[in-house]
């Protein structure tokens, strides 16, 4: 075997070597639009996490002798009619909405994950979860999301302070609302790759059976993970930004996009550079997300691959 | 086909009556007071016998099922008579489910809000399936033509960019700017002569569009993507064998077969649009269910919200089934057993 694999390997060596994250990225950047997803994601996170530093313009500072001014050298994104800046909002409010969008997948993928590998692999759990699975697709998201917020919101203001604690309600709540697609397709892969041959090795040997999910059926579903990771990104910035504009998301010393869109909703007659900046913001963002998500989904495909 | 039915039905009940109660536990184990808002004079006294006039005295089960005998009989009935005029029962002495901020039945002020919802809603998806399901159809059998990229193009805007930007946009551009519609739905407007007719299409075109938007991004892809998987089959081939015209046999093989998970998603979208129909009545001002609900979750009133909740649910489990039964009976590989 090991003789077998040096022949082979002595080619190939003078080759490039190759991993599967090198040739999933050599497949991605085939896709044009993924590459400009990628492009577009990366400059909006690139000005989000670095803006605030290079730009300093305080996003909370009022300064009525320059209320609603119109885009300019001074102020590129205008000024709200209070006179706050509007690029100094924006990218502030972009790390918030982006944070969201992270924390609320990171949970919502565990959750789902979890859900879809224990009721994909153990025929016992499979009935009740997906019972249970269903159950939750039943539910009219946003108005219980509207819900749950607006009750829930006062306790965790006062317990874990305003900023914070909402947006732990917030998080937690997009994250636990939305794991429902990510357990299906997960159940549906460990289904396939549970009967393949080397899992079939693997228990022979006497693996115990959960080190056998976690260690050779799960790292097999992580792609269709990933691709599930990437869209939920999308969706909860979208959740948390219809929340914000429905007046229950985030308070308004917090400028989420959502939030800014809200706020802006009322003057955008005069001033309609309040609203078009954190919409435009919000939708390249999700854009770019959903590019990103087709590329990966067609890069992570081995069978689509030449 | 008829036992199934039977048995998708009895299925359904169970997770209705799940929901109902996640529904019911969540506004009701939250730490909210519908006492809180009322002046500080009022003595702790009285502030008791409000929440006891309100029916909040009792245990937490009592509560539950005297609210879904509300829901399942006492209101069905209600309307029954109302619409029937026949009297059942003891039709005076029956409890019904009120409103807290308006204390009349939640029942009237849904029907006072449906109208205004269905007609705005079941225009936009009209138009989305109208617009998408033809499109989806060229766009796949002219692949990679420009009318095709046109369409992914539009699609891939229509799902990323959200409606509450997209209403905003419109109502910047088509309202302020250019001034051809009016950038509220004004539901009193009454249709009289041909100036109303003109007004009333005027003011439902803005808040139609941008709802049709979104749904046609989703509904052209899907149909695109189900017509594509149909071309290449043996039996498409089999009829361009026999020498019939290529508009017949997209038409009337392609088409048939194409359009039967399109219409399962037709089925299983109603419900979604429900949802979104929450912000754009918002953007547009349209007093529909969206807006009494916000209303509600605004003002606390608990019977309200779950009250509208629950019928949102209860659409989703109802048109879920409507797929299930359609997709059954335009696919006759499809066994039920």
């Amino acid at each position: 075997m090991t003789a077998q694999s040096e022949t082979i390997a002595l080619p190939a060596a003078a080759k490039k070597q190759r991993s599967l994250w090198g040739d999933v990225w050599v497949q991605f950047r085939k896709h044009k639009l993924a590459m400009f997803g990628l492009f577009v994601i990366a400059f909006i996170m690139i000005s989000v996490l670095i803006g605030p530093l290079v730009y300093t313009r305080d996003p909370e500072y009022i300064d009525f002798t320059v209320a609603n001014q119109a885009p300019s050298l001074q102020f590129p994104f205008g000024t709200d009619n209070l006179g706050r800046d509007g690029l100094a909002r924006n990218l502030f409010g972009g790390r918030i909405s982006i944070a969201v969008g992270i924390v609320a997948m990171l949970i919502s993928m565990f959750v789902g994950s979890f859900i879809g590998a224990l009721s994909g692999y153990y025929s016992k759990l499979d009935g009740p979860l997906m019972r249970f699975t269903d159950m939750m697709l039943a539910l009219p998201l946003l108005p219980l999301l509207l819900v749950i917020i607006l009750l829930f919101r006062d306790t965790l203001r006062a317990t874990f302070g305003p900023e914070t604690g909402i947006f732990l309600l917030i998080v937690f709540v997009i994250g636990i609302l939305n794991w429902m697609p990510t357990a299906r397709v997960v159940r549906g892969s460990v289904l396939s790759i549970k009967e393949k041959e080397f899992v079939e090795a693997a228990i022979s040997i006497g693996t115990n059976q959960n080190t056998v999910l976690l260690k050779h059926v799960f790292p097999n579903v992580l792609s269709p993970i990933i691709v599930a990771a990437t869209l939920s990104i999308a969706n909860a910035i979208i959740t948390e930004s219809a929340l914000s504009f429905l007046g229950l998301g985030f308070p308004s010393d917090v400028p989420t996009w959502g939030r800014l869109l809200y706020d802006g909703k009322d003057f955008m007659t005069f001033t309609p550079w309040v609203v078009i900046f954190p919409g435009l913001f919000i939708s390249f963002t999700v854009l770019g997300i959903n590019f990103m998500g087709d590329g990966l989904r067609d890069a992570l495909d081995p069978k689509l691959r030449d | 086909m008829g036992r199934y039915l039977i048995r998708r039905l009895l299925t359904a009940i169970p997770t209705l009556i799940a929901i109902s109660f996640v529904i019911f536990a969540i506004l009701d184990l939250a730490p909210s007071d519908p006492t809180g808002n009322l002046p500080l004079t009022i003595p702790p006294e009285v502030k008791e016998q409000i929440r006891e006039s309100l029916g909040l005295g009792q245990p937490f089960h009592v509560r539950y099922l005297k609210w879904m005998q509300q829901f399942f009989i006492t209101e069905p009935l209600n309307i029954l008579e109302e619409t029937t005029g026949i009297a059942i029962g003891d039709s005076e002495g029956r409890f019904r489910l009120r409103s807290w901020q308006t204390r009349g039945p939640v029942i009237d002020l849904v029907l006072e809000r449906l109208p205004q919802t269905l007609w705005v809603v079941g225009l936009a998806y009209l138009v989305s399936i109208v617009i998408a399901i033809p499109l989806g159809v060229i766009s796949a059998v002219k692949q990679y033509s420009w009318i095709d990229q046109v369409a992914t193009i539009f699609s891939m805007i229509g799902f990323s960019v959200p409606t509450f930007f997209t209403g905003l946009l419109a109502i910047i551009i088509f309202s302020v700017h250019l001034g051809w519609f009016p950038s509220f739905y004004d539901t009193t407007h009454q249709v009289t002569d041909w100036e109303s007719f003109v007004f009333q299409i005027k003011q439902i075109i803005l808040p139609v569009s941008v709802l049709a938007l979104f749904q046609t991004a989703t509904l052209n892809r899907f149909t695109r993507s189900s017509v594509l998987d149909n071309l290449p089959q043996d039996y498409v081939r089999t009829v361009r064998a026999k020498g019939f015209r290529e508009y017949y046999v997209i038409m009337t093989h392609v088409l048939r077969n194409s359009l039967i998970p399109v219409v399962t998603l037709v089925a299983l979208g109603i419900p979604t649009i429900f949802g979104g129909a929450i912000i754009t009545e918002q953007i547009f001002r349209i007093n529909g269910l969206g807006a009494l609900l916000i209303i509600a979750i605004q003002g606390s009133d608990i019977p309200v919200v779950q009250s509208l909740t629950f019928i949102f649910a209860i659409l989703i489990v109802l048109f879920n089934l409507v797929a299930d039964v359609i997709y059954g009976f335009l696919d006759p590989r499809i066994h039920y057993s």
